[in-house]
């Protein structure tokens, strides 16, 4: 029981974000309107960005930028700040979210504009019926 | 289908929480991830560019090869919803709206008078029904010279704090979308037109790979900017420096014009007449 | 910061992620996005990622949603899922 409720305190934020990244994917997966699986897509993606910025910390460092003045004459400890390579690939992450999101978002628009519904089950139908 | 994806979730997620028990603690300073390179990063990083945001440094010039395909990825996505959406087309509708501007009047003009325009009381409005606000109208005018000018600055701040080209160049665009949305698309569309637009995109992505080119052509390897030292006479450390400066520019005009092209196009389902 | 708010983001984090998806109205849809995705940006920033905060805050809070409401408002509004 001690052993559970370590293993508990100590991993409770990857549950927590796994959790995320399964609602993400159940959205993607068995929601039927187009708009709704592209908000699954964005779940997911950022969910994925919240686990891997929260493997570059460390206890009680500080933001990644260097400190000016006294600290700078002597070389940084590395242990004092944060990483920062993580950051740096979340970063292109978010911003190649946000690329696919809109060309995500223009391919929803042009279904609407040739089946007039954004609903899954209604497009097939008419796809099947022409 | 709705069992089955809960069903596959379930399964997917009970494995995930499985491999956790292997993770290394949160916040552990000896976690594997932080252990290889990124020492080598953080304390080199003033010595070797003089620029104390270890995220920039590394973004610009020690990844830079990375962040230049991203660039290429957005000016993508950008054309991208263009060939989808874009209608082109001569086609005027068959009723015009027009607001009386001293008395708030509306009217319905079928086959557009050109006369009523050059009155100078009238006004052509959208034909989706939006009332005249006029808070909203003005206080986007006081505010839009200074989200532009915040976003200046947080380009041109990017090495002494958090910032850098990809969020000033988001908020570049938002002013401009903000623009689109409380006054019509029209008067955002005269402002930066939509081949201003598709040739600012194009000029920040060549901005980015011309200077890698550039350090090509004088002699170093591509995208390494001590080779700029000749050219701006400082030394090689100011070089990076300065070389991190111009694609993070590069950066920030391309994701803006993309960010306005993208929403133009989604607002007004491609035509480019009438917004939200 | 003190593990109990801490706690109490993330919980919002997840009702708004949830929300997001089962809510009936796509513009309320992309309003609570808008709050998810805020949400995510103070978690970052409790966690040293100013840069990745920022840029959140920009984007996803911002653009994002901008986005989305322009989608829904070109298309239909009302969803039976």
């Amino acid at each position: 029981m001690e052993d559970a409720l370590q293993l508990i305190i100590s991993k409770y934020n990857y549950w927590i974000y796994i959790t995320l990244m399964m609602i993400g994917l159940w959205g993607v997966i068995a929601k039927n309107n187009l708009v709704k699986k592209i908000v699954g897509m964005s779940i997911f993606q950022t969910a994925i960005i919240l686990f891997f910025v929260s493997m570059g910390m460390k206890k009680g460092a500080t933001i990644p930028i260097l400190l000016h003045g006294h600290a700078a004459h002597s070389s940084p400890h590395a242990a004092e700040y944060i990483n920062p390579l993580p950051h740096v690939l979340m970063l292109t992450a978010i911003v190649v979210a946000v690329s696919t999101l809109g060309v995500a978002l223009a391919l929803a628009v042009k279904v609407y504009r040739r089946y007039g519904t954004l609903e899954e089950d209604e497009i097939l139908e008419q796809i099947r019926k022409s | 289908m709705k069992l089955l994806g809960l069903a596959i979730v379930a399964v997917t997620g009970a494995f995930l929480i499985w491999a956790t028990g292997e993770f290394p603690d949160w916040g552990d300073p000896h976690s594997p991830a932080s252990l290889h390179v990124s020492p080598r990063y953080i304390e080199k990083t003033l010595e070797e560019t003089s620029v104390p945001n270890a995220v920039t440094s590394v973004l610009a010039d020690y990844r830079g090869y990375d962040t230049m395909f991203e660039t290429t990825v957005i000016f993508a996505a950008g054309v991208s919803c263009f060939i989808l959406l874009r209608l082109f087309g001569k086609e005027e509708p068959d009723t015009v709206h027009y607001r009386h501007l001293l008395t708030g009047l509306t009217i319905r003009v079928r086959r557009k008078r050109e006369g009523l325009e050059q009155l100078g009381e009238f006004e052509r409005m959208d034909s989706v029904w939006t009332p005249h606000d006029l808070i909203l109208r003005t206080l986007s005018r006081f505010l839009i010279p200074f989200i532009q000018l915040f976003a200046l600055y947080v380009i041109a701040h990017g090495h002494h704090s958090p910032g850098g080209g990809f969020q000033g160049g988001v908020i570049l665009g938002a002013s401009l979308i903000l623009m689109a949305i409380s006054q019509d698309m029209k008067s955002a569309l005269d402002r930066l037109g939509e081949r201003t637009l598709a040739m600012l995109s194009a000029i920040g992505v060549s901005v980015y790979a011309g200077t890698g080119a550039l350090c090509l052509v004088l002699g170093s390897n591509f995208l390494d900017y001590a080779a700029l030292a000749e050219i701006f006479r400082v030394d090689p450390v100011e070089a990076r420096s300065l070389g991190i400066f111009l694609v993070e520019v590069g950066v920030g005009i391309a994701v803006m014009a993309t960010m306005i092209l993208i929403y133009h196009n989604l607002a007004s389902q491609g035509r480019l007449d009438e917004g939200l | 910061m003190i593990w109990q708010l801490d706690l109490l983001v993330l919980s919002l984090v997840v009702i708004c992620g949830v929300g997001a998806l089962m809510i009936k109205d796509l513009l309320g849809s992309a309003i609570l996005f808008g709050a998810y995705s805020f949400m995510m940006c103070v978690l970052w920033a409790v966690m040293g990622a100013v840069d990745v905060a920022f840029t959140e805050a920009a984007v996803g809070a911002g653009v994002s949603t901008v986005f989305f409401v322009a989608a829904v408002f070109r298309t239909t509004r009302r969803t039976k899922d």
